[in-house]
């Protein structure tokens, strides 16, 4: 059951001039949340901005004993919310709705978990890969940006023992190009019985490459989808997404409460 | 002391005034995790045709300054699955419902309404006739005073079921149509759908949903839909259900004043599903400080031979 809390602020990391992590106080949250599950953020007062903002789980934050005791959120500035997200000042309150959505299903090992980032797509991640490591899943992160100055917390994925393989459109740093590139090598050179879930969050097109590629090679896919949300409950049908029924026509389904995580198969890609 | 919150609407009797506004609320029972469903004065679920309806592709909101447009197209599962699906599990939990009835035909609305009257567990239909976002029925209904009357009417003849027509603001006069309406037979009328509306992306220079126009809602709406209400009040009898920007208690209370029986609450609950016990909360705070027992003793108290100074409205 979702819970809403005025979240205090207890820090903000800028990351560049567009990104940064904002660290919440909300131990009921941070205690119930999944990875890959979202939030619903509303960082201003009053009826400008309106709505909330949806926002991955970036990470559960913990005590020295491990008791959960907040979150974070990867935030990219881009209109007035993600302003108001980048701007927050420690201290402040900031209302925080959530868990809310279906979360990453969980691998144990033998499978690897394979995670393929874009952006701000890294947004689901770090819970994933703490996550994934607590169960001894090898896990290895495709993470692509403009440059290098956007790839962010590698120091971090390599602390859970996550192998990175970057790409940037500018080639400062990693491979220059897609990071879908890099991921179809891999999946070409991995023998079909060993077992392999890949997760991917990011631009659409990244999404739908990943996916394509996924099913080339017979792997599972699964994309936390990121869409335009007025409440995150089911309740606008604002955040829809094509995916087949089961006579295979596509339908709209309300990534809120289906989603963000999707079987990526099941979506229409246009 | 003892308040009396409950108001009668046509033959439904609803336990306080507050009634989720459809196509906000999804089918109700998407909330019964965050909110007690019992504890509504009622529930307009989405609005239901016959068939299932895919609706229009996204984007499908936009944000505006105190306020949002959107143009779902009236995604839905039809009326034949809401009952088997849906409405079970919402009179197993108490709620009060009112079907938002759709159709693009005179004979689509009659259908409808007739197999949610064989039902148990449906208290009321609202027509709707004025949502702006599909181009066949609905708003084509509601712009016309014939039209009002027509569907009003026919729906009037097939069931016993409090019948409610949602009416358009998109109109030069909206009391004629709640006049039309209540010629028609209707138990009470609910205003106002959304504000035909439109919002461009200045650099692509394209619109920001799918549908190009949508209906604009939330608080930069509640001015005009209050007139509405009031107006609506000076020339019908039967109840009133208002709606348009309800945020917090005075704005349900100022829709009260202005005529309303009951209010309906749309956009607001998109930011805070835990809205309605705040709400209620409101009310009962305003009818102990105004020694209010019966809040139906409220409605349409509007004292227009004074106007409030500027400091009164503290």
């Amino acid at each position: 059951m979702p819970v809403d809390v005025a979240a205090v602020v207890i820090a903000n990391h800028p990351l560049s001039a567009d990104y940064n992590v904002l660290a919440l106080s909300a131990p009921a949250i941070a205690e119930a949340a999944a990875p890959g599950q979202f939030v619903m953020i509303k960082a201003g007062r009053g009826h400008d901005p309106l709505l909330r903002r949806p926002f991955s789980v970036f990470e559960v934050l913990r005590d020295e004993r491990g008791t959960p005791t907040g979150i974070s959120l990867l935030n990219k500035r881009i209109g007035t919310s993600t302003g108001l997200v980048y701007d927050a000042s420690p201290g402040q309150r900031v209302d925080c709705l959530g868990p809310l959505g279906r979360p990453f299903s969980v691998i144990e090992p033998p499978s690897e978990a394979w995670m393929v980032a874009g952006g701000v797509g890294l947004a689901p991640f770090a819970a994933l890969a703490e996550s994934l490591r607590r169960r001894r899943v090898q896990s290895v992160l495709f993470y692509g940006a403009r440059s290098g100055s956007e790839l962010f917390y590698l120091e971090t994925f390599r602390g859970l023992g996550v192998e990175l393989v970057l790409t940037t459109d500018d080639g400062s740093l990693g491979e220059r190009g897609r990071v879908v590139a890099p991921l179809e090598r891999r999946l070409a050179k991995r023998p079909a019985g060993e077992p392999l879930m890949i997760y991917a969050c990011g631009p659409e097109g990244m999404l739908a490459a990943t996916a394509k590629t996924a099913a080339r090679y017979g792997r599972s896919c699964q994309v936390s989808v990121e869409r335009i949300m007025g409440c995150g409950l089911g309740g606008c049908y604002s955040c829809v997404v094509p995916m087949r029924n089961e006579d295979g026509r596509p339908h709209h389904v309300r990534s809120c409460l289906a989603g963000p995580v999707l079987a990526a198969d099941q979506i229409v890609w246009d | 002391m003892s308040l009396d919150l409950s108001v009668q609407i046509g033959s439904l009797t609803l336990k306080n005034p507050l009634i989720a506004a459809s196509g906000c609320f999804g089918y109700g029972v998407e909330y019964a995790e965050t909110v007690d469903l019992a504890s509504l004065g009622g529930i307009a679920v989405k609005g239901l045709f016959l068939a299932e309806r895919e609706g229009h592709p996204p984007p499908r909101i936009v944000e505006t300054p105190a306020g949002m447009l959107n143009a779902i197209g009236l995604q839905g599962i039809g009326v034949h699955r809401f009952v088997a699906d849906k409405l079970p599990e919402l009179r197993a939990r108490g709620a009060t419902v009112i079907v938002n009835v759709c159709g693009t035909t005179i004979d689509e609305y009659v259908e409808v309404a007739r197999v949610l009257s064989d039902h148990e567990g449906v208290g009321a239909i609202e027509l709707n006739i004025s949502c702006p976002n599909i181009k066949e029925g609905g708003i084509t209904f509601g712009c016309s005073l014939t039209g009002t009357f027509d569907v009003v009417s026919a729906v009037r003849r097939v069931t016993r079921l409090p019948v409610i027509p949602k009416l358009t603001p998109n109109v030069t006069d909206v009391a004629s149509f709640a006049h039309a309406a209540e010629d028609a037979g209707a138990d009470a009328v609910s205003l106002v759908n959304t504000f035909l509306a439109m919002v461009i992306d200045v650099e692509t220079r394209r619109p920001k949903i799918s549908n190009v126009v949508g209906g604009l809602s939330g608080p930069a709406i509640r001015p005009i839909a209050v007139r509405m209400v009031y107006e609506c009040r000076q020339v019908v009898k039967i109840p009133i259900l208002g709606m348009g920007g309800i945020a917090v208690a005075r704005d349900a209370l100022e829709f009260m004043i202005a005529g309303a029986s009951a209010v309906q609450v749309g956009t607001a609950n998109f930011v805070d599903p835990f809205i309605w016990s705040k709400l209620l909360a409101g009310i009962r705070e305003y009818m102990e400080r105004h020694r209010l027992t019966r809040i139906r003793d409220l409605v349409g108290t509007l004292d227009t031979a004074h106007t409030l100074s500027e400091k009164s409205d503290a």
